[in-house]
This record gives C-alpha cells, sequence and structure tokens, in this order.
C-alpha cells in the first residue's frame, strides 16, 4: 500500500521534487565532478596543452625553415643565371676561336692551293715548250732533210750548210 | 496502477513524461539512499566514460596531426580556455579545469540524455543546483579574498546618481543571490521542458491518425534538443565565466 501511493506521487508530481533521492543525486554528482576534475586537470589538460604547445612549435620551426629554403632558392637563381650568363659568353668565345681556326685553316689551305696551282701551271708551261721545242726541232730536221731532197731533186747539189741556214733563218721568221 | 487508471480516463491514451525522470535503483527495488546504485549514478558514470574516451583515449596519440577524436578533444579545450580568458581574463586561467569540468560534464550529461531509455541527469534540479551553489560559493568567496571588503563595491553603482545608488545596491543585491537559482533552473528546466515535450509527441504516436505527425514532431525536437544541449552547456559555462570576472574584478 506505501509503495502504491509512492508510486502514484512520483507519476504524477515532479520526481525532480522529489526530495527523497537528493542526497543519493548530490553525493554521485559529487563523486563524479571531482572524479572528472581529477581526470581533466592531472591528465587530459596538461596533455592537450603540451600537444597544442608542441604544435605551435613544430609551425613556428617550419616557417622558420621555409623562410631558410626560400632565401636558398633565391641564392639558387641568381646562381644558375650567372652560370648561365658564364655559360653563354663562353660559348660566345668558343665560336669566334672556332671561326678564327677555321678562317686560318681555311687560309692556309687556299694558300696552298695557289701555290700548287701556280707550281703546276709553271711546270705545265714548261712542259709545254719543252714539246714545242722538241717539234720544231723535228720539223728542222723534216725540213732540212725535205730541202736537201728538193735541191737534189731539181738538179742542185744540196750544201748542208747552206740549206741550214736557209732553214734556220725561215724558222725564225 | 494509479498511473494507469489515469491514463484511461484520458480516452485510452497513456501519457507518462515524467515517468524518464525517476530516479531508480539499478538492482532490486528499494528506497533510494545516499549510496544507492542509481540510474542517475549509472548515467553519471557514462558521463565520465565519454570524457574519459574523448580527452584522454582520443589524445593519447599526442600526434602533431590530430586524428579526428584528438581534433574534437582540442576544440573543447580551445574553446572553453578562449572562453575563459575573453570573458574572465588571463588571472582566471587558474580557474580553467573547474570550468572545463563544468562544461564537459555538462555537455556529455546533456547528449547522453538524449539517447532513447537515457536519464538525464541534468535535467535534476538537484544536480544542477550542486553546480550553480559551488559556482555561487566559488565566486563569492574568491571575490572577497581577491578583494577584501572592496568586492561589496559590485553592489554600489558608482556611474549611477547618488540618490539612486542605495535603490541600485538593494537590486544588485537581490540578482547577486538570485542567480545561483536562475543558473541552475535555466539548465533543469531546459533539459527537463524538452524531454517531457517529446514524451509528450511519442505518445500521440499511439494513434494511428497523428502518429505520422507525431513522429515528425518528436524529430524537429530532437534536432532543436541537440542545439538546447549544447547551447545550454555553453551558456551555463559562459555566466560562469562572467560571475568569475565579477569576483576577480568587481569594479564596473
Amino acid at each position: 500500500m506505501a509503495s502504491e501511493t509512492q508510486g502514484a506521487e512520483a507519476a504524477t508530481g515532479l520526481p525532480q521534487l522529489d526530495i527523497t533521492t537528493f542526497s543519493n543525486q548530490i553525493f554521485w554528482l559529487l563523486v563524479s565532478l571531482v572524479v572528472i576534475y581529477f581526470i581533466l586537470s592531472r591528465v587530459a589538460l596538461p596533455r592537450i596543452a603540451a600537444v597544442l604547445a608542441e604544435r605551435q612549435g613544430t609551425i613556428t620551426n617550419d616557417l622558420a625553415a621555409a623562410e631558410d629554403l626560400k632565401a636558398k632558392a633565391v641564392e639558387a637563381e641568381e646562381a644558375y643565371n650567372k652560370a648561365l650568363a658564364d655559360a653563354r659568353a663562353e660559348a660566345q668565345k668558343i665560336i669566334a676561336e672556332t671561326r678564327a681556326e677555321i678562317k686560318a685553316d681555311l687560309d692556309k689551305a687556299n694558300e696552298k692551293a695557289d701555290a700548287e696551282i701556280a707550281e703546276r701551271t709553271a711546270e705545265g708551261e714548261k712542259k709545254l715548250a719543252e714539246i714545242r721545242e722538241s717539234a720544231m726541232e723535228s720539223v728542222r730536221e723534216v725540213a732540212k732533210g725535205t730541202a736537201a731532197e728538193i735541191v737534189s731533186a731539181m738538179g742542185g747539189k744540196a750544201d748542208g750548210r747552206t740549206v741550214n741556214a736557209a732553214i734556220n733563218a725561215r724558222m725564225k721568221g | 496502477m494509479a498511473t494507469e487508471a489515469h491514463g484511461a480516463g484520458e480516452g485510452g491514451l497513456a501519457f507518462h513524461p515524467m515517468d524518464q525522470f525517476l530516479v531508480k535503483p539499478l538492482f532490486g527495488d528499494g528506497e533510494v539512499g545516499m549510496f544507492t546504485l542509481t540510474n542517475a549514478t549509472f548515467w553519471m558514470a557514462l558521463t565520465i566514460l565519454a570524457i574519459f574516451a574523448l580527452l584522454v583515449m582520443g589524445t593519447s596519440g599526442r600526434a602533431t596531426i590530430p586524428s579526428r577524436m584528438q581534433s574534437v578533444a582540442e576544440l573543447a579545450y580551445e574553446f572553453v580556455r578562449k572562453m575563459v580568458v575573453d570573458v574572465a581574463g588571463k588571472e582566471a586561467l587558474v580557474f580553467f579545469p573547474y570550468i572545463m569540468t563544468l562544461f564537459m560534464f555538462i555537455v556529455f550529461a546533456n547528449f547522453l540524455g538524449l539517447l532513447p531509455m537515457a536519464f538525464t541527469t541534468t535535467s535534476h534540479i538537484a544536480v544542477t543546483a550542486v553546480l550553480a551553489v559551488m559556482v555561487f560559493l566559488t565566486v563569492t568567496i574568491l571575490g572577497f579574498v581577491k578583494n577584501g571588503a572592496a568586492f561589496l563595491s559590485l553592489f554600489w553603482v558608482s556611474s549611477a546618481p547618488l540618490a539612486l545608488r542605495p535603490i541600485l545596491a538593494v537590486i544588485e543585491l537581490i540578482s547577486y543571490f538570485v542567480r545561483p537559482v536562475s543558473h541552475s533552473i535555466r539548465l533543469a528546466g531546459n533539459m527537463m521542458a524538452g524531454h517531457a515535450v517529446i514524451k509528450v509527441f511519442a505518445g500521440f504516436s499511439q494513434v494511428a491518425m497523428i502518429a505520422p505527425l507525431s513522429i515528425l514532431a518528436v524529430s524537429a525536437m530532437y534536432g532543436l534538443e541537440v542545439l538546447v544541449s549544447f547551447i545550454q552547456a555553453y551558456v551555463f559555462t559562459i555566466l560562469t565565466c562572467v560571475y568569475l570576472k565579477d569576483a576577480l574584478h568587481p569594479h564596473h
């Protein structure tokens, strides 16, 4: 009977106002709060604070490192540009040198060729003169013979010296 | 029994919107004594476990690049810490673990209370009143310890005309002592009302005609309650910070 009235009371009235349960709730609440407080202040909060501080440190370090790397990159770019300019100048120099060398070689070769040509020409001319000389000689021989034959055929007496002189005079003319 | 007869009187509908708030022993059917393990004990223990899981197990990696759990834990940490610093100032950081305890307890008790069949510890005035009185005592004692009698200048509005000051002092004094009442009833009332309304709507789903509507209403209320759960924890915490600021700097 007693429990029945209590149940009815609890169902119709607010359970929140049932004073008999207060001590129980307050006791367990205080226990919970103390437990939570110790979990937080001893473990959780210092740990999270440490993690956050560490992250802040890492970020600061990384930013500094990034700054360093950026400076290095600029330096490297400058060095690259300088190397490029140097290489270009070197290439220009090599090109000029090579050109001069080739020109010198070419000139030398030209000169040599010219000299050879001149030599060959001289040689050819000499040979030509020789050939002409020998041809003249042959002509003279033939002419002497022929002239002597003609003179004798015409009934004269071929005087070798006279014929020779006449032919030489003719050939000169 | 009596409740059934009561329900039958209303055309066969049985509403028990307040039964969810009953404090019952976990084992057996006896009286609820001070050290009895009750459903309140059980749900407070779950609250502790949830806080432990989030803030201790969640951060066990101590990762510089946090996991999801660790992100949430850090978010909660920075949220409360920023609130303390912004509202009460840097010197209030001594109380940061205390305020964090209040916030984590309330927010997890509220959210766990939203689970179906759950018992909402923060819907009980006994619980919220203890929380509020603790804050009240802390603030009052701290105020006198830090400022001595100068703490009373909190009630003496020096910017008001001299004639008005005594009247204002009475009003300020009353409002100061009403603080723990409003502080506790705001939280308990919000939690209780929301859960009771959900139960009432759920009770209507016994009638096939209005069941879809009532289910829709329960869903909408549930969404609202999720919001309220967080907002009430936030309000309780930020008010604690405001009171703390008064204790540290009583001059307006």
